[in-house]
């Protein structure tokens, strides 16, 4: 095999670490609270913002990543109470608009506030070479915080009574209260947590990216097309597309140009949604 | 135990209870008889909190139910089996369990009464891993009751336990609210199948369009002629 048709696709798994941290934060949440938030992307370029000023500020790298992670749970927990849950019982669309209104909030707040210099925390960690392949430690690194963020997110789902709780809510929520489970204390903690996810997926990509307001542009769509691809709120659904799509856009990006990467990508899921509506692992899991 | 007092309840602008005045004391097996429609579901629901009541009173052994959130009723010592079971089906029997044991003081007894229930339904033991949604109909209302009891209830709710099931279940589901029984619960339970559920309990109470129309012992429901032509078919 070509080592660097070999070279793409290994960055194609270490980009599928973090677009699947990603995409489990929005599909946890939609799969309990069955709200799409629109502006899931604008939290975490908040969360990018966050952690450059705290780590500008003086604060050590992990300091400030774990700063932005609180602070992007907490928006995600005020994004509940504040805008979602006055409109949980409306249809769908009010709460697509809301959150897209959100959106625009947050990137206009984010272009007065923060200007639209791109900005990064000028932390290199240099690239690690095997062969004649080089890859980047910094995407290393993100591929595997990523992935144990979503084994520990697992086991606390698996293990825990408030975990069991948020596995058994998107199953029937109308019989909670009997199991004495009070269903809007879940809503916010997966809100909060769904949040937290975006924190952490923030602190990975402040080190892999530049930050300016319309970041979420970047990512949003990619990430609303892994998770649709795999199945809104299945989150092993959504976990096995990331990895799909970041083939495509790896692969893609290197046999045509980096520009086509996505567009071959976008290509690809416009004809598997075209087969397979549903996604390709099915609904809710 | 149970103290229901000129209890209404409502859909919107449709009212399903009229002025239901009924109790159950402690250790006592009571049901609740009526065609489809006559509410008795409705009662069921309002009890534990899933629908308000628009009237009346309701207390459980002193605890003001009408002013408690829906989820702290069970905190009272209320269990609800609800109509068609309403397992989580794509949860394990164990998870399932653990989701009735979820109050903080059931947590603690968690594998105690784990144990009591699988000692209960040896079926369910076998099949802890097993998903809930591919059990057969009698063995998710084994799961549905052992759920229940995860709780350590006082007084348990059966809605409509024998409905959808094979005739010959039906049979097994009552033998099941027989021992439930006999191991010191309370029942209370709303039942359509009228011949067998008059076998099971000590009192019922007959539940028509909303109201209750009569009461008395099993024996003496079960001997009366317009009972036996409205609801046994007989």
């Amino acid at each position: 095999m070509d080592i660097f048709f070999l070279e793409a696709l290994l960055n194609g798994v270490l980009l599928a670490g973090l677009l699947a941290l990603l995409a489990l934060g929005l599909n946890l949440v939609f799969g309990v609270i069955d709200v799409v938030w629109i502006c899931y992307a604008e939290l975490v370029m908040v969360g990018m913002y966050g952690i450059h000023y705290a780590y500008k500020g003086g604060m050590p790298f992990l300091v400030a990543m774990a700063l932005g992670i609180l602070l992007v749970a907490l928006a995600a927990a005020l994004l509940h109470i504040l805008v979602i849950r006055p409109v949980l019982e409306t249809p769908p669309i009010n709460q697509l608009l809301v959150t897209g209104g959100v959106l625009f909030f947050l990137q206009a707040a984010a272009t007065m506030a923060f200007g639209v210099e791109f900005r990064n925390l000028g932390i290199s960690l240099g690239s690690f070479n095997l062969l004649d392949m080089s890859f980047s430690r910094s995407r290393i690194l993100s591929f595997v915080v990523a992935l144990l963020g979503m084994l520990v997110l697992w086991l606390f789902l698996k293990r825990t009574y408030l975990g069991t709780a948020i596995r058994a809510i998107a199953q029937d929520r109308q019989i909670m209260p009997l199991m004495g489970v009070d269903s809007k204390k879940i809503y916010l903690v997966t809100s909060t947590i769904g949040g937290g996810l975006a924190g952490l997926a923030a602190g990975l990509m402040v080190l892999n990216y530049d930050i300016y307001p319309q970041i979420g542009l970047q990512f949003g769509p990619l990430i609303f097309m892994i998770c649709v691809l795999g199945g809104l709120g299945n989150m092993i659904g959504g976990f096995l597309a990331a990895f799909v799509i970041s083939q495509f856009i790896a692969v893609g990006s290197s046999c045509f140009h980096t520009e086509w990467g996505y567009a071959v990508a976008f290509l690809f899921f416009m004809i598997a949604i075209f087969f397979r509506p549903q996604g390709l692992f099915g609904g809710k899991s | 135990m149970l103290e229901l007092s000129n209890l209404d309840a409502r859909y919107g602008a449709f009212q399903a209870l009229f002025g239901v005045s009924m109790r159950v004391a402690a250790g006592e097996a009571v049901a609740v008889i009526g065609a489809n429609g006559a509410g008795k579901t409705t009662l069921l629901r309002a009890i534990s909190g899933l629908i308000p009541a628009s009237g009346g009173t309701m207390t459980m052994e002193g605890h003001d139910l009408r002013t408690m959130p829906p989820h702290r009723i069970i905190e009272t010592g209320i269990a609800h089996v609800p109509e068609s079971r309403r397992l989580f089906p794509r949860l394990s029997i164990e998870d399932n369990m653990r989701m009735g044991a979820y109050l903080p003081t059931a947590r603690a007894k968690f594998a105690e009464r784990l144990d009591y229930v699988f000692a209960l339904f040896p079926r369910l033991k076998e099949r802890r891993q097993q998903l809930a949604g591919t059990l057969s109909g009698g063995e998710q209302q084994m799961c549905a009751i052992a759920r229940a009891l995860m709780s350590g209830p006082k007084l348990v709710l059966f809605d409509e336990p024998s409905m959808g099931l094979a005739p010959v279940v039906v049979a097994q589901v009552f033998d099941l609210v027989r021992r439930i029984r006999s191991e010191g619960y309370t029942v209370l339970i709303v039942e359509q199948n009228v011949a067998q559920v008059l076998k099971v309990v000590d009192r019922a109470y007959l539940l028509e369009v909303g109201k209750i129309k009569a009461s008395g012992g099993a024996a003496e429901l079960a001997a009366s002629d317009e009972i036996r032509k409205a609801y046994m078919g007989l």
